[in-house]
Order: structure tokens, then C-alpha cells, then sequence
């Protein structure tokens, strides 16, 4: 079974993003670009297949700029066996996302497709979704546990207060929660062999869809600061506080 | 020119999220018509009809929409949805999960997560988990958001009763998909997101056993538990108890954070909480720098004196 996995570039984490001055968005000048954490757990999960043998060919895709290939060098230094960047300079929104990742699903016919939940910079959780609609597929999101089977999958997924199973006849989409796997660490001789993995860079024409973004942003601003308060030492302080100044109990 | 409101429900009640966006909805100053989609939903449709500002309510009932699966849904959304400007939904995970698909079919972006609506076409909403708010508008046609529920007061209930009309269901066309279960967490317990007090536990609990410190405060309060990433990840408490950045957004009246250093990604999902408490026992600790009270000690002697002095509060 070939799968496909769509990944994001994003800032790192651990880092605090700035917005910058004029508000006009985040700065990303000098600042570490990772993997998006959740695309990272979707490689991982295909990986996890393909060792366990059923997963035949895993084929990383990244939409975005030309950096973008650095995050696709680490998905085949992570165990997927091809990449494929479609190259643009448009801001990458989840629809048009969605549509360059069904013209790439048409080419490659996968018969799954893992992606994150959600990237942690535009935090949207959105691109999963919309695939499945356009591909009229079934979806499986915020997955904590998958079972692939011969022609179906079973999907846990955490919603909320609880979990819920489903099952879905393949091919299916499925978005990835925190905890369906933790992701490895590429090795240094894998980052060497990923250097001489198949890897193929298209232009957005190529696809022949319209990556224009639906969305404009007017700007970008720091949320209000809170107000740090004061410190009590007894407990017996804190619940008076709590019952008269705060008047919350 | 009117806005389309999916209600989230369990076919008991409405879910109090629901309730959030349309206030939400308010800001339009459209006629607002709520649908409400299920397999028996008489009773949750007569509890909406008595919102105030919603003018019509619509009802579509079928086995097929029993478990709210989006794949069973959409078709109909997507027929009712032509005659709408605006469609809204909660940014709960029933609303994650539905919208983007409904959007993706009408060929129209979403906005996800809205705090702040503007006007009619300029949204607030936060990126990089809550540490920037972009302000954005939309060229589509139709307008397809999410709202964040904590974000607005919940709507009134008020006298009126909306008309309330029938509209036909339309067959899915995915086939192939079966709900097998669904586990709840903790029945007795609020549910995270709705719960008026919150008590988190953090790694400084140590173990899965010592959070039933944690347990026995909340259930004194009448709060819902919640924990910190590391705690989840150490396996003292289950997924769905996560607060922060890629766990659960929360903001009750009062959030009491118990062992939790106050990571940037914990933080993201609690700061608006109205009253925020801190026990810790690094006075550097991050937490301390939101909290409204702090308390710098052992959480394993300052707690259980807590829940002791605030069973003789709770008493009197």
C-alpha cells in the first residue's frame, strides 16, 4: 500500500515568535524552521507501517517555498522513500492546500493519506479535512491509535471528553493527534542516504490549480499582557483572598 | 443574507459551546437560523427555540446522523448552506471536524477559531497557539468560521419561541463508515472546557497516584481536572485532560495550576482564565508571572491543607 504524507515547515516549537513592529506579521528572521510537530508523527506512523510491512512506498509532499525541501530531506531521512515539492511563493492557505495535495493524490494514487492535525503556526485545522471532502474520501482526525487493515482502517480519535473508535473503508485521510506515536530521531547515516532518495520539485502550474489564498490578514498583534499578581505565604491568606477579593469560591 | 448556526448536542442537551457562538452570531445584526442535525433532536430543538435572536430553527432528523459523523452530515449542510452568508460553528472538536469539510465542498476558506468579530468581515483570531492575533477577512462569498466558545459570554435563554421547521436529510455520498464506540473520560466530573473551576496538575505531582491530590480538590469544587503536557506524558492522567497549545483551550472563572511550571504551551491554553492561582515551589517558575495568587511551597503540604480549609469554607 503506497501512503502519502504532507508536511509543513513551520517555526521550531520551542521558539517564542515576535511579531514585528509595523504589525504587518511574525518575524522570522534568524529563527530555527523544524517539521511541523503533527506531520512529524504522521511520518512516523507511515514508517511505523512500512516496518510492520504493510506499507509499500511512502511518498512525502511539502507545498510552500523553495526552504520547504529542507523539511523533505528530513522526512526521507525519517524513512519515507520519495519527496515531491510543489514550489510556491503564495502564503500557503488550507484550501488551496487541500487542492494541490488532491492533484497530487490523483498522480500518486495513494491508498492513505497522514497528515497532521494541525501546524502549529497558522494553528488552522483545516487541510485534512478539506482533502477528504474534495477527494470524497472518508476522514479520520485527531487520531490517537490506527489499525490498518487488509481494505479498512479503525481510528481512534480524542474528541472532546473522550475517545471515539470508527472504522472506514479505504483509501481514507487521517490527521494525526499528539499521541498516536513519538516520532524518532533521524540518524546521521540516514540523513546521508536521504541525500540520494528520488525527489522531484513541480512548479504550482504543473498541478494546474490556483494556490491564490482566500484569506488576507489586515495584521498581526501581541495578545494583551496579563498582569502578574501578588504572592501569599499561608493558605489561609489565599483562600481569603479567593473568597473576598477575588470573590470566586 | 441571513447566518447559519450548527448547534452542537447530544441529543439531551444543547452543548453550552453552542451557546458561546451565538452570541458570536449576535455581532452579525443578521436574521440568525440554527440547525440542529441528529437522529431524535425534538427535545434539544425545543431548548434552542428559546434563544433569544434565533429566528428560525431547523431540524433534520436520520438514523445515519446519530454519532454526528461529518461525512453523513455535509450533504445536507451543503444544500441548506447556498441560502446563507455566514455559517458558524464552535471550535470544538464536533466543529473541527464538520466545518472544514463543508467549506472545502462550497469552495470557500475557512476561519478558524475566532475570538473577536469586528464587523462582517474582519475576524480575530490567534496563531502560533494564542502568542499572536491576526486580524484577516475573507473574499469568499460565504463565510465559514469557528468560534472559539470561550471567547463570548453564553447566550440567554429568553421568552420567545422560534418557528421550527423540518428540512429533508440527503443521503451521504461516502459509504463505508461505521461509529464503533465512544468512551467518556469522567461522567461525573464537568467537562474541561465548560467547567466553571479548573485544578491542573503538573510534573511536580510525581505520579499517577499522587494526582488523586488533585482529584480530591476538584471534586470538593465541583471542577474539572486538568494537567499540564508533562503530566500527560508521564502517563499520570489521561490525553484528553491537556491543557495548552495542542491540548485544550480553557478560560473558567477560577484556574488553580498545581505543580505546573507554566510553559509557553500550557500557557496558550489557560491565560484566560478569569482567576488564575499558582502553587509551586519555584518562586521562577513562569506560572507565577500569569497567576493572579501565588503560593511558593510544597505542593504536597500546601494542597491537601487546601482541600481541608476549603471543605470547612465550602461548609459554611
Amino acid at each position: 500500500m503506497k501512503i502519502l504524507v504532507a508536511v509543513k515547515r513551520v517555526i521550531d516549537y520551542s521558539i517564542k515568535v515576535h511579531v514585528k513592529s509595523d504589525g504587518s506579521g511574525i518575524d522570522f528572521s534568524g529563527v530555527k524552521m523544524s517539521i511541523n510537530p503533527f506531520d512529524e508523527i504522521a511520518i512516523e506512523e507511515a514508517v511505523r507501517l512500512k516496518e510492520k510491512g504493510i506499507a509499500s512506498e511512502i511518498v512525502a509532499v511539502s507545498i510552500g517555498e523553495k526552504t520547504c525541501q529542507e523539511s523533505l530531506r528530513t522526512a526521507l531521512a525519517l524513512g519515507a522513500d520519495r519527496a515531491i515539492h510543489v514550489e510556491t511563493s503564495f502564503e500557503t492557505q488550507p484550501l488551496c492546500v487541500a487542492k494541490a495535495l488532491k492533484a497530487l493524490v490523483e498522480r500518486e494514487n495513494p491508498r492513505l493519506v497522514i497528515l497532521g492535525k494541525q501546524a502549529i503556526d497558522d494553528d488552522c485545522n483545516q487541510t485534512g479535512q478539506m482533502l477528504a471532502a474534495l477527494l470524497s474520501w472518508p476522514q479520520g482526525t485527531f487520531v490517537s491509535r490506527l489499525n490498518v487493515k487488509e481494505d479498512e482502517i479503525e481510528v481512534v480519535r480524542e474528541i472532546d471528553g473522550g475517545l471515539e473508535t470508527l472504522k472506514m473503508s479505504l483509501p481514507a485521510v487521517v490527521t494525526t493527534d499528539l499521541r498516536l506515536n513519538e516520532p524518532r530521531y533521524a540518524t546521521l547515516p540516514n540523513i546521508m542516504k536521504a541525500k540520494q532518495k528520488p525527489f522531484e520539485i513541480l512548479g504550482e502550474d504543473v498541478l494546474g490549480i490556483d494556490l491564490k489564498p482566500h484569506l488576507k490578514t489586515l495584521c498581526v498583534a501581541e495578545p494583551p499582557k496579563r498582569q502578574a499578581g501578588i504572592k501569599v505565604t499561608t493558605v489561609d491568606e489565599l483562600i481569603d483572598k479567593l473568597q473576598n477579593e477575588a470573590k470566586v469560591i | 443574507m441571513s447566518l447559519l448556526l450548527i448547534a452542537e448536542h447530544d441529543h439531551e442537551t444543547i452543548a453550552p459551546a453552542t451557546f458561546a457562538v451565538l452570541t458570536a452570531a449576535e455581532k452579525f445584526s443578521v436574521p440568525i437560523h440554527v440547525i440542529i442535525m441528529g437522529s431524535s433532536c425534538q427535545k434539544v430543538t425545543e431548548e434552542i427555540s428559546f434563544y433569544e435572536n434565533v429566528e428560525k430553527v431547523w431540524i433534520v432528523e436520520n438514523q445515519a446522523l446519530s454519532h454526528f459523523i461529518p461525512e453523513n452530515m455535509v450533504n445536507t449542510l451543503l444544500e441548506l448552506a447556498k441560502g446563507y452568508k455566514f455559517i458558524l460553528a464552535p471550535s470544538t472538536t464536533f466543529g473541527k471536524n464538520l466545518l472544514p469539510r463543508l467549506a472545502a465542498l462550497l469552495d470557500v476558506a475557512q476561519i478558524s477559531d475566532v475570538i473577536e468579530i469586528q464587523d462582517q468581515n474582519k475576524f480575530v483570531r490567534p496563531i502560533y497557539a494564542g502568542n499572536a492575533l491576526a486580524t484577516v477577512t475573507s473574499e469568499d462569498a460565504i463565510k465559514v468560521l469557528t468560534v472559539r466558545p470561550t471567547a463570548f459570554e453564553k447566550a440567554k435563554k429568553g421568552s420567545l419561541k422560534a418557528p421550527i421547521e423540518l428540512y429533508p436529510f440527503v443521503p451521504p455520498s461516502i459509504r463505508g463508515l461505521t461509529f464503533v464506540k465512544k468512551e467518556e473520560s469522567s461522567a461525573e466530573r464537568p467537562e474541561l472546557t465548560n467547567a466553571s473551576i479548573v485544578v491542573s496538575g503538573g510534573r511536580g505531582l510525581q505520579s499517577k497516584d499522587n494526582f488523586a491530590l488533585i482529584e480530591d480538590l476538584a471534586d470538593l469544587l465541583g471542577a474539572a481536572i486538568g494537567a499540564s503536557r508533562a503530566a500527560v506524558d508521564a502517563g499520570f492522567v489521561p490525553n484528553d485532560y491537556q491543557v495548552g497549545q495542542t491540548g485544550k483551550v480553557v478560560a473558567p472563572t477560577l484556574y488553580i495550576a498545581v505543580g505546573i511550571s507554566g510553559a509557553i504551551q500550557h500557557l496558550a491554553g489557560m491565560k484566560e482564565s478569569k482567576v488564575i492561582v499558582a502553587i509551586n515551589k519555584d518562586p521562577d517558575a513562569p506560572i507565577f508571572q500569569v497567576a493572579d495568587y501565588g503560593i511558593v511551597g510544597d505542593l504536597f503540604t500546601i494542597l491537601p491543607e487546601l482541600t481541608a480549609k476549603m471543605k470547612t469554607v465550602m461548609k459554611n
